[in-house]
C-alpha cells in the first residue's frame, strides 16, 4: 500500500487518489460536498501566486482550496507511468 | 402534500424573500444547480423578455425573477445562486436553503450537467431530502452526445424517484417537456416518491429521539426530518433561519387577527 501523502505536497500536473480527510463536522461536509470523497481522482492544475489558494480539477469542475483545507485533505499519489 | 401545500402562511414567508405572485393560485418555481450548468440558459429559454433581476433581500447575491405560461397558466420562476450543496456553507448556499426550505416552491428544477452526473447528483439528493416536488433537468444533453456519455435516463428516474428531462437549453431542446413536466408537479397532477437516504442506525435513532423534541416548535409544513439531520451536523445557521421564520411567520399571523379585531369594533 502506497503511503498517503498532504493533497498540497503534490505539484502541478500531478495527480492523487482522495484516500481520507482530517477534518470533522461541517468542514469535512463542505469538501465532500465540492467532490473530495474517498476514491476521487484530483488533479493539481495551478498554484497562484503566493501558493494560494491552488486549483484543483476534480469530478469533471475546478475547485480552488486554500492552504488550510487542502493540508486536510490525503491522496494517494498516482505515479505516471503505473 | 399535494393540495395543501399553498395553504399554511406560504405565501407570507414567500414575501419574506421577495416573491409577490401575481394570485396565489400562481405557483413558484424555483432552478437549482451547481455553478454552470446552464440555469440561466434555461432561464432565459423559458422566461424570454418576462423577467427582471435585482438582489436577494438583504444579500449582495444577485437573482433573477420571471413568468413563463404553460397551457394558459402562468409560472413564476426564481434562479437560485448556483451551489454545490445546499449545507449553508457559503451566503449563496444559505439563501438557495432558505428559499427551498422556507419560500417553499411548487416545484424545483433541478438542472445538472449531463457530461459530469457524478458531482450533480450531489444536490440533486440534498434537494430532494427537502423537496418532493423536484423536476431534474439534465441539460447540456448536445455536450455529452458529443462525449459519447449515454444515460439511462428512465433507470435514474425510477432510481431517483422524481422525474428527469434531458434538454439543451442553449439549442431549446427538451424544453416544451421540461415546462410539462413542471406544470404536473408544481400543479399537483403528478405525485413524486424521492428515494429516501437512510443513515447509519446511530444516526437514524437519534434523529427519531431529536424528531419527537423537535416536532412541537416546528409547523408541520416543514420538513421534521431535515431539520433533526441539519441539527445533527451542529448547523447553527439553520437554528436562525428557523426562529427568523417562525418570528415573521407569527407576526404574520398576529397582524391578521389583529386587523381581523379592529374591522370587528369599527363595524
Ligand atoms: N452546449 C451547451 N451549452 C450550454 C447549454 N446550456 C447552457 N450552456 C452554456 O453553458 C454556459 C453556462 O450557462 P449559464 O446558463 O450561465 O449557467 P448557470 O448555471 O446559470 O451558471 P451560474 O449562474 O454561474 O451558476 C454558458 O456558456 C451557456 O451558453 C446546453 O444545453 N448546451
Ligand atoms: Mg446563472
Amino acid at each position: 500500500m502506497k503511503k498517503e501523502v498532504k493533497l498540497t505536497e503534490l505539484l502541478p500536473g500531478e495527480k492523487g487518489i482522495v484516500n481520507h480527510l482530517t477534518l470533522r463536522g461541517l468542514e469535512r461536509r463542505r469538501l465532500m460536498d465540492l467532490g473530495f470523497v474517498k476514491g476521487s481522482v484530483v488533479e493539481v492544475i495551478r498554484r497562484s501566486m503566493f501558493g494560494d489558494p491552488t486549483a484543483y480539477f476534480i469530478k469533471g469542475s475546478v475547485i480552488a482550496l486554500r492552504r488550510e483545507e487542502a493540508d486536510e485533505i490525503l491522496v494517494i499519489k498516482i505515479d505516471e507511468g503505473d | 402534500m399535494g393540495l395543501t401545500h399553498q395553504s399554511c402562511g406560504s405565501k407570507a414567508s414567500r414575501e419574506k424573500f421577495h416573491v409577490f405572485t401575481d394570485s396565489s393560485e400562481q405557483p413558484v418555481v424555483a432552478l437549482a444547480g451547481n455553478p454552470n450548468t446552464g440555469k440561466s440558459t434555461v432561464f432565459n429559454a423559458l422566461t424570454g423578455l418576462k423577467q427582471h433581476t435585482g438582489n436577494w433581500p438583504g444579500k449582495t447575491v444577485l437573482r433573477a425573477e420571471g413568468v413563463f405560461l404553460h397551457r394558459g397558466r402562468s409560472f413564476k420562476l426564481i434562479d437560485l445562486p448556483g451551489t454545490y450543496s445546499l449545507l449553508a456553507h457559503s451566503v449563496e448556499e444559505q439563501v438557495a436553503r432558505d428559499f427551498i426550505c422556507f419560500a417553499r416552491p411548487d416545484a424545483t428544477v433541478v438542472v445538472v450537467d449531463s457530461t459530469c452526473l457524478e458531482r450533480n447528483l450531489n444536490l440533486v439528493l440534498q434537494v430532494i431530502e427537502i423537496t418532493d416536488r423536484v423536476v431534474v433537468c439534465l441539460n447540456l444533453m448536445d455536450e455529452a452526445r458529443r462525449k459519447n456519455i449515454e444515460i439511462d435516463i428512465k433507470g435514474l428516474s425510477n432510481e431517483l424517484g422524481v422525474p428527469v428531462i434531458p434538454t439543451s437549453a442553449l439549442m431549446g431542446e427538451g424544453l416544451d417537456l421540461l415546462k410539462e413536466s413542471i406544470y404536473r408537479i408544481a400543479l399537483g397532477l403528478q405525485y413524486t416518491k424521492p428515494l429516501k437516504i437512510n443513515y447509519d442506525d446511530v444516526v437514524e435513532k437519534t434523529v427519531e429521539k431529536l424528531n419527537k423534541k423537535i416536532s412541537f416548535y416546528l409547523p408541520e409544513y416543514l420538513n421534521l426530518r431535515w431539520f433533526s439531520l441539519r441539527l445533527l451536523d451542529g448547523d447553527m445557521t439553520i437554528i436562525e433561519a428557523i426562529s427568523q421564520h417562525l418570528k415573521a411567520e407569527f407576526n404574520n399571523t398576529t397582524r391578521r387577527v389583529s386587523s381581523y379585531k379592529y374591522r370587528e369594533s369599527v363595524n
